[in-house]
Parts: structure tokens; C-alpha cells; sequence
């Protein structure tokens, strides 16, 4: 029986359509990914399953229970990562820590063990005031917050929203240690590149899913011709291919523009178009997609 | 195991107060300023006081009178004047701050009808100092009569009618303890809560509070109670200001006080709680506490203006403040001495808005959004 | 300073204190006009302050810089006459219609009236807003917001714009439609300095500096950083210094 599942789900503030009919299901012990930008509908589909907002319609469970009906029973077993850092910030690590055990009936020693690895890091700011943490240090706190009473679902809202290099990949060690412990992580980011740290994917936007899938399969179903190509003079080598007959699309990818070619394409054809356009330091190589070509060729 | 949460809201609700400097000035500094700032701007002293006498009677009581004002020392008679028309000129130039104008038929009437009306006109520009001179010169007069009167049977008596230009209004010296009470826990109270509930909403700790298996009213306690406390001890340290530094009497009994202190809190909670309900953001619980509770507590109350002036309108609205109720129980018991049997009245309005105000806040309090 | 011409930002031994805390630790870096400069660092590596210093809104402890020709400690007014400034932060009036906001932007820089129009016109047609000039800022998609806070950051025509984390929460396609946008800037010969969490936008860059501590411990093309640091991509360059270096952000 799968901990999430969610059926033709439904959400609208006024007029506008925040959610449209969104199904899917997150297995036990699952690490599901929902991938999309401000605005696709993660924090509306997160605060329907977290109980915090009732949908407009559609139905959906958590570790069992109805998210309507079953409310109360559904918030003793989920922890909950807000998108914004939502905790006391006038209060220190381990208040913060302390005030959250207590409130879900359980104290700081009873589910020390899952919570160590992350809180070994804190401990030396224990006595800091949440506030002057660094966004990494918040990050990790709010999720020994959300881990303190040892929940069967995580919900992470963005959790790696504004968190440098360093501290998103630690971040998303930890998310795969607590899974190996058998909780199930239903998390969102606006980050491409971190859907291959998920077993699945939801590719979302403006309250639609795009696509479910492993990411390697999501990136293997990406099946146009794909090249990267430079020039000196970068923007007008990009004007210059958005007039290429046989490029579909035209976007920058790091250093290269990526063309995703119609049938025909060749380096050969493409080098020959540039010459013509007087173009000088040409280097064109094909190149690998990604989740981040998949959403694009999708949205 | 209740309890052992409630006890980790409460300690949390005063690690907030006890970090933020602003809250903590509002909760101890504000009571302090405001008792001192009223008290010694109401009970102004003053010496030498220029005023103008407007004596149409001209006998021998009226000049006794006018004897007796000056002879006190606290009066100086710097225009005496002869007819009405000459009042507002003296007024307008600032000349003289109070004008006592003694009727026609003064002695005649004060010995033969035994009554007889003394008209004080006072420039309310300064209320403050007008509502002083007022109360002086109106005691100077009661003093006056008693002294005429002797020992005859019936006693003689002058009523002394007060009239204050340019800003009508007037109180009573003692007014100031039972407004800034008023106030200070209608502040405290109302706003504060629903401004820390506000505060949860805002930074998002609302949510997390919400999906944790914490039953509503427990949240609502726990913000609720910290203030209370801390309302209830601004209450008492008001009085003691009051009874210590500016001789409020408490007249009536004390626990009865306390009583319809603590009363008037709960009303006070309750639409703190209901105010928060319905704001999203720190700012629009400021606003809204500030329109809707703060300038009606403090304007239409009667704690600065008196009610019986108001328009129709105001008078209406006033009825329906909790402060109205509250500043009149405040003054009858401490002011009048008086007991439960003669303010049933208003503690049992009051006692009714707290139980609508209680429900509406509890159906508005969300535990989910449609 | 020899070099002036070519160099529109000189930064030697630049540096912040707080109390005893270093902020900013001498760093040395110049950027080339028409550059488009990735400034990278972790939280809390000392990248704000630095920024704050080459915008004249700090002033160092230590060391020299020169912004678009003028001093950091003397010039800071002129500085700012003559830099664009975008953030997060920092954005549109949301209450304000596009041409309102273009309108007040450009009167804040003294744009004159007839310029002002001027600009009005070409930022709606750049950004492509043309028919939702009369909208209010608020009612816009994100993407658009920041596509036009980056227009209006350069109403004034500054020769630099300082970009500081722009392309936050947007989707994959917008992003680019605003990289897109700095690209034509840069080939019309405007410096771009700009600070990123996306790795992956590092490598649209020109050259790129890795600030760690308060230091800068990379700088170059991204492909140079690559090959000194065998790594696939920036991702890579940044957490090896970033965990090899002292510390992490607190």
C-alpha cells in the first residue's frame, strides 16, 4: 500500500487554478521528487498533504488516513519542512529542538538516534539563537525538527531553496540516510540537477504534472539529437541558430548553446551554417540531456 | 502529558517577551509612562491663574465672592467685565484662561429662592489646566456657600455650571487611573496576542504548530495565558502607581476590583484571538487592533471624552466597547465605593460580550483553510 | 593603475573587518569591460560584504577598488551614478504598473523626461511587456518580474549592473530567457557582475571567482577551473574548495 497516493486532486485560490488534477503515488519508503519552478503548485499540493489546506476536490491519503476526513490522525505521523525557514528564530537550537519534542509528546533522548547525524553537526551552536544561523545550519535544524517525534512521512517544501553548493549536497546525504531507515520523503526544489538524488520524479508546472518517472528513465525518453555548440561571440551565435532550419530549439547550457535538432542535423550542417554566418572559434560536440532538456522540451 | 506541553508553550511564549526588547518595553515601560504621563499632566498645579469675572449683579455677596476666589491666591481677577461680548475677545487674546460669571439677582436669589447658579466658562485649548481650574474655582465656590450658610437649617446653595469654550469636554481628576487601565490591558491584552499569533502565521511556525497533533484550543491557551498573567500584573501595578503617587482612592473592595480586571482581560483575549483569526500578518493585526480597539478605547470610552457629549452616533458605539463598561465599574468601585449590587449592570454586559467574542473566536480560529 | 581602460572593476587587496572577524580578506580581482563576471561563494563566504563594498554601500577596512573608474572610499556617489543594482531583494513595486516602475526608476536617476519615454519604450519591447505595460507588477508571472527588474536596474545606462542572485525560483525556460537578456548586454559592451546558487549558471559565465573565507580561491574561465580542478562541472570545482577550505559558513 503506497503512503501517498493522490486522485485527481484539485485545488483553486479564487480563479486560479493552483492545482488540476494531479494523481500519483509515493510507495513506502519511497524518496519522491517534485521538480518544478515558484508557482507550479508544490507548496499548495504540500499543505493539502500535510492537512494544512483542504482541496477544492479530489482525494488523497497519507500513511493511510484521509487527508480530509482523518486530519488529526495524519498529523501525529507526517513532519513537515515548510518552504520558508518556519522556526522559532528568537529561540536557540536547542529550545527550538526541545519545544518542537514536546509538543509531539517525546523528548530529544527517545529519538536521539535518528536525528544524530544531523544534530552532531549543530550541536556546536546548540546555544545559538536560530536566527543567526547560516542557511545550511537553518536548513539542517528545521529538519531535526521535523524528524523529532519519527515520523512515518517527511514532507521537505524546498528545503535546499537558497542553501549553497556545499551545504544542498550534504543535505541530500542526509535525506538518503533517513530513507535507508525507511521513511518515506516526499520532497520539492526548483533544482534540476538534484532529480537524480530522487527515485522518481514528478516533473510539475502550473499545477500540472508534465511527466512521472526514474530520472534515468525521464532522461532516456529524451530521444531528439541533441548538440552543444560555441562561438566567440555568444549571443549572436544564439540570434544567428534561432534562424536555423534544422534547430527545433536554442537555449544556453553553460558555456555552449544546446540545439535540439530536427531530423538532418549534423555537425557538418551546423559548422557550414555558422562558417556562413562568419562565426570564428566554432566548437560544436554533441551533448548528453538532462532532466533539465526533459522539462524543458515538456513545458 | 497536557500539562507538560502547556508548560513548554507558556516558557516558550516568555523566552519571545523576555528576547525582544520592543515587547518588553510595551508590557513593563508603557504601564509606567502612561500613569506617570497622564497623572502629572492632570494634576498640574498651578498659582496665580489669570481669570475675568463677569459680575451682573453687583451686590455685596457677589463681591464676597469674588473676595474669596482672589484671596486664595490660586486666582488673580486680571478684567472685570461687563457684558458677555467681552468674553471672547479676552478669551482669543489668551488673556485669561477661565471667566466666572455671576447672575443677576446674585444675593437676592442665594437668600431668598436659597439657590442660585454660578457659570464658569473655561478655555479648553488645554483641557488639562482648564479641567484644574475648573474643579479648583467649582471648590472654592462649595466652600464659599458653606461659609454663607452658617448653621441655618436649610442650607443655601449655589449651583456652579460649568462651560468649557473651544473644546467642550471635561473630567474628573481620578479619571486617568481607570482609562489607563483600560488602555494598558486592552493593549496588552488584545493587541499583544494577536499580534504574537500574527507573528506565528507570518514566519510559518502557525503551520507547523497546526500539523503537529497539538488539540487548537491548546495553542490558543498557551498565548493566551503568558499575557493574561502579565496583564493582571499591569492592572495591580497600575493601582498601586495610582494609589501611591496620585492618592486614587480604592473605596470599594479590592478583590471585586481585581475581579472585573480579570473580567474585562478575558474580553479583552477574546478579541485579540478574534483579531488574529482574521489576520494574516503581523502588520494588518497591528492596524486592526489599532482601528478597532485602541482609538475606540481610548476616545469613545469616556475616558477622554465624556460620553454624554458625543453625537447620537458616537454615544451608540460607545455602547457597544467593552472599556465603556469597564472604566464605569473601574469608577464605581474605587471612586464610589460602590458593591456588586449597584454594577450588576455592566458586569453582566460585559460578562455577555466575553462569552459572543469567546465563541466567535473559537469557531474563526482555523485548524485548516478551504 | 595602467590598465583602467580595458578594466571597468580593480579590486587589490580589498578588505573587511568586523570587530575581529574578517570578512572580506584581501581579495585581488579585476573584470574586464563587457565581461560577464560569476561571483561565487558559499553562505556566509564573505560575497554580500564584498558586493556592498565595490557598490559604495560599506566601506572597506582595507586595501583599493575602483568601480567604473571612481575610488570606493572617495567616489562612492559617483559609484553609484554609474552601476545598475539588481536582488532579490531589491525588486519592483508590486503595487506599481510596468510604466510606473520604469517611470520612477528613471526619475530616481534624474533620466529626463523625454528620456525617460525613451526608455519606457525600449525596456516593454526588450522584455516584451508590450501588452501589459498598464498591469501592476504584482499580477506578473516571476519571470517576467525579474526579466524587467534586470531592465530597469539598467534604465540609467550604467556602464556595470551588479546582479545579485537574480534568477531565483523560476523555471528552467525563464531562467534562460534571462540569461538571454544578460548575454545582450554584455554584447553591447555592458560589464555584467553576477552572483549565483546555481551552479550550473556559473558555467554561463565568462570568468568566475570562488570566494572561500573571505578569500577568493579560484578564478577563471569555467572551462580553465574545470581542467585545474579535474571536475565535470562548477557543482564540483565549488565543493571541493568549499569542503578542502576551512570551516563551512559558520
Amino acid at each position: 500500500m503506497p503512503d501517498i497516493a493522490i486522485q485527481n486532486i484539485n485545488h483553486n485560490y479564487g480563479s486560479v487554478h493552483a492545482l488540476q488534477n494531479l494523481s500519483f503515488e509515493v510507495g513506502k519508503g519511497e524518496l519522491f521528487g517534485l521538480i518544478g519552478p515558484d508557482g507550479a503548485g508544490k507548496s499548495t499540493l504540500f499543505r493539502i498533504l500535510t492537512t494544512l489546506l483542504v482541496p477544492t476536490s479530489g482525494s488523497a491519503s497519507v500513511a493511510g488516513f484521509d487527508v480530509v476526513k482523518d486530519y488529526r490522525q495524519i498529523r501525529r505521523r507526517v513532519g513537515y519542512m515548510p518552504g520558508k525557514f518556519s522556526l522559532y528564530q528568537d529561540l536557540s537550537v536547542e529550545e527550538n529542538l526541545q519545544f518542537f519534542a514536546t509538543i509531539f509528546g517525546t523528548t530529544i533522548q527517545e529519538n536521539y538516534h535518528l536525528i544524530e547525524d544531523i544534530y552532531v553537526q549543530l550541536a556546536p551552536f546548540k546555544n545559538r539563537r536560530a536566527g543567526n544561523l547560516s542557511g545550511g545550519m537553518k536548513q539542517k535544524l528545521a529538519l531535526c525538527c521535523a524528524l523529532i517525534h519519527e515520523p512515518e512521512v517527511l514532507f521537505l517544501d524546498e528545503p535546499t531553496t537558497g542553501v549553497d553548493a556545499v551545504s544542498r549536497r550534504e543535505f541530500w546525504e542526509m535525506l538518503q540516510r533517513l530513507k535507508a531507515q525507511g521513511i518515506t520523503i516526499l520532497v520539492s526544489t526548483p533544482y534540476m540537477d538534484e532529480a537524480s538524488l530522487c527515485e522518481r520524479v514528478a516533473l510539475i508546472q502550473e499545477g500540472k504534472i508534465l511527466s512521472i518517472n526514474s530520472p534515468a528513465a525521464m532522461v532516456k525518453s529524451f530521444d531528439k539529437p541533441l548538440w552543444a555548440v560555441k562561438s566567440d561571440r555568444i549571443y549572436q551565435l544564439l540570434l544567428d541558430l534561432r534562424t536555423f532550419d534544422l534547430a527545433e530549439r536554442v537555449e544556453p547550457f553553460g558555456e555552449y548553446l544546446h540545439i535540439v535538432g530536427r531530423p538532418g542535423i549534423s555537425q557538418k550542417t551546423i559548422l557550414d551554417f555558422l562558417k556562413n554566418k562568419n562565426h570564428e572559434g566554432i566548437k560544436i560536440q554533441p551533448a548528453q540531456p538532462t532532466i533539465e532538456h526533459v522539462f524543458l522540451e515538456l513545458a | 502529558m497536557l500539562w507538560r506541553i502547556f508548560s513548554a508553550f507558556v516558557k516558550k511564549e516568555f523566552y519571545h517577551i523576555l528576547r525582544d526588547r520592543r515587547t518588553l518595553f510595551i508590557l513593563i515601560g508603557m504601564p509606567i509612562v502612561l500613569v506617570l504621563l497622564f497623572g502629572y499632566v492632570v494634576t498640574n498645579e498651578f498659582k496665580d491663574a489669570s481669570i475675568a469675572v463677569l459680575d451682573n449683579s453687583r451686590d455685596d455677596l457677589s463681591h464676597e465672592l469674588r473676595q474669596h476666589l482672589e484671596a486664595s491666591g490660586h486666582f488673580h481677577i486680571v478684567a472685570d467685565l461687563r457684558s458677555y461680548g467681552d468674553l471672547e475677545g479676552q478669551f482669543k487674546t489668551g488673556k485669561i484662561k477661565m471667566a466666572v460669571v455671576i447672575p443677576a439677582r446674585f444675593e437676592d436669589d442665594f437668600f431668598d429662592k436659597k439657590q442660585t447658579t454660578v457659570q464658569l466658562i473655561a478655555d479648553g485649548t488645554e483641557p488639562n489646566y482648564a479641567t484644574t481650574l475648573v474643579n479648583y474655582a467649582s471648590q472654592m465656590i462649595l466652600r464659599f456657600q458653606q461659609i454663607k450658610s452658617g448653621a441655618a437649617a436649610a442650607p443655601y446653595r449655589v449651583k456652579v455650571e460649568t462651560r468649557m469654550v473651544y473644546n467642550p469636554q471635561l473630567r474628573s481628576a481620578y479619571n486617568f487611573v481607570p482609562g489607563v487601565i483600560a488602555m494598558i490591558l486592552m493593549l496588552i491584552s488584545a493587541m499583544m496576542t494577536s499580534l504574537t499569533i500574527a507573528r506565528e502565521k507570518e514566519t510559518g511556525t502557525m503551520d507547523l504548530l497546526l500539523v503537529s497533533p497539538l488539540p487548537p484550543l491548546l495553542i490558543i491557551l498557551g498565548k493566551v495565558v503568558p499575557y493574561t498573567v502579565l496583564s493582571f500584573l499591569n492592572a495591580v501595578m497600575i493601582l498601586v502607581m495610582g494609589f501611591y503617587v496620585f492618592h486614587v482612592p480604592v473605596l470599594g473592595s479590592l478583590p471585586l476590583l481585581l475581579g472585573i480586571c480579570l473580567l474585562y482581560l478575558a474580553v479583552a483575549l477574546a478579541l485579540g484571538v478574534l483579531i488574529s483569526t482574521k489576520s494574516e500578518t503581523q502588520q494588518a493585526a497591528m492596524m486592526s487592533s489599532l482601528f478597532a480597539l485602541m482609538l475606540p478605547t481610548m476616545l469613545l470610552s469616556g475616558f477622554i471624552f465624556p460620553i454624554k457629549s458625543m453625537p447620537a452616533l458616537l454615544q451608540h458605539i460607545s455602547s457597544i466597547i467593552p472599556a465603556t463598561y469597564f472604566i464605569d465599574l473601574l469608577k464605581s468601585v474605587m471612586l464610589k465605593g460602590n458593591d456588586l449590587s449597584f454594577i450588576w449592570q455592566p458586569t453582566l454586559i460585559l460578562t455577555f460580550m466575553l462569552v459572543v467574542l469567546l465563541g466567535l473566536a473559537l469557531v474563526s480560529f482555523k485548524v485548516r483553510k478551504e | 593603475m595602467s590598465s583602467t581602460a580595458d578594466h571597468i572593476i580593480e579590486a587589490d587587496k580589498l578588505t573587511k573587518r568586523f570587530g575581529d572577524f574578517t570578512a572580506v580578506d584581501a581579495i585581488s580581482f579585476k573584470v574586464k569591460k563587457g565581461e560577464i563576471f560569476g561571483f561565487l561563494g558559499a553562505n556566509g563566504a564573505g560575497k554580500t560584504t564584498a558586493i556592498r563594498m565595490l557598490i559604495g554601500l560599506s566601506r572597506p577596512t582595507e586595501g583599493e577598488a575602483t568601480v567604473a573608474g571612481f575610488d570606493v572610499y572617495r567616489q562612492a556617489d559617483k559609484i553609484k551614478e554609474n552601476i545598475g543594482y539588481m536582488s532579490q531583494k531589491f525588486s519592483l513595486y508590486e503595487d506599481l504598473t510596468v510604466r510606473e516602475n520604469i517611470r520612477f526608476y528613471g526619475g530616481i536617476y534624474g533620466l529626463s523626461r523625454k528620456k525617460i519615454k525613451e526608455q519606457t519604450g525600449r525596456i516593454i519591447e526588450e522584455v516584451g511587456l508590450e501588452n501589459s505595460a498598464g498591469n501592476l507588477v504584482g499580477s506578473l508571472p516571476l519571470g517576467w518580474k525579474q526579466r524587467l527588474a534586470f531592465a530597469v536596474s539598467m534604465v540609467h545606462s550604467p556602464s556595470i549592473v551588479f546582479l545579485d542572485e537574480p534568477t531565483g525560483g523560476v523555471d528552467p525556460a525563464a531562467r534562460r530567457q534571462f540569461w538571454e537578456m544578460i548575454y545582450q548586454a554584455s554584447a553591447a559592451g555592458r560589464t555584467v557582475f553576477v552572483t549565483t546558487h546555481y551552479m550550473d549558471e556559473a558555467e554561463y559565465c565568462d570568468r568566475v571567482s570562488i570566494m572561500v573565507s573571505g578569500k577568493i580561491e579560484a578564478l577563471g574561465s569555467p572551462a580553465k577551473l574545470k581542467e585545474d580542478f579535474s571536475a565535470s562541472s562548477i557543482d564540483e570545482v565549488f565543493v571541493q574548495l568549499a569542503r578542502g577550505g576551512a570551516v563551512i559558513s559558520d
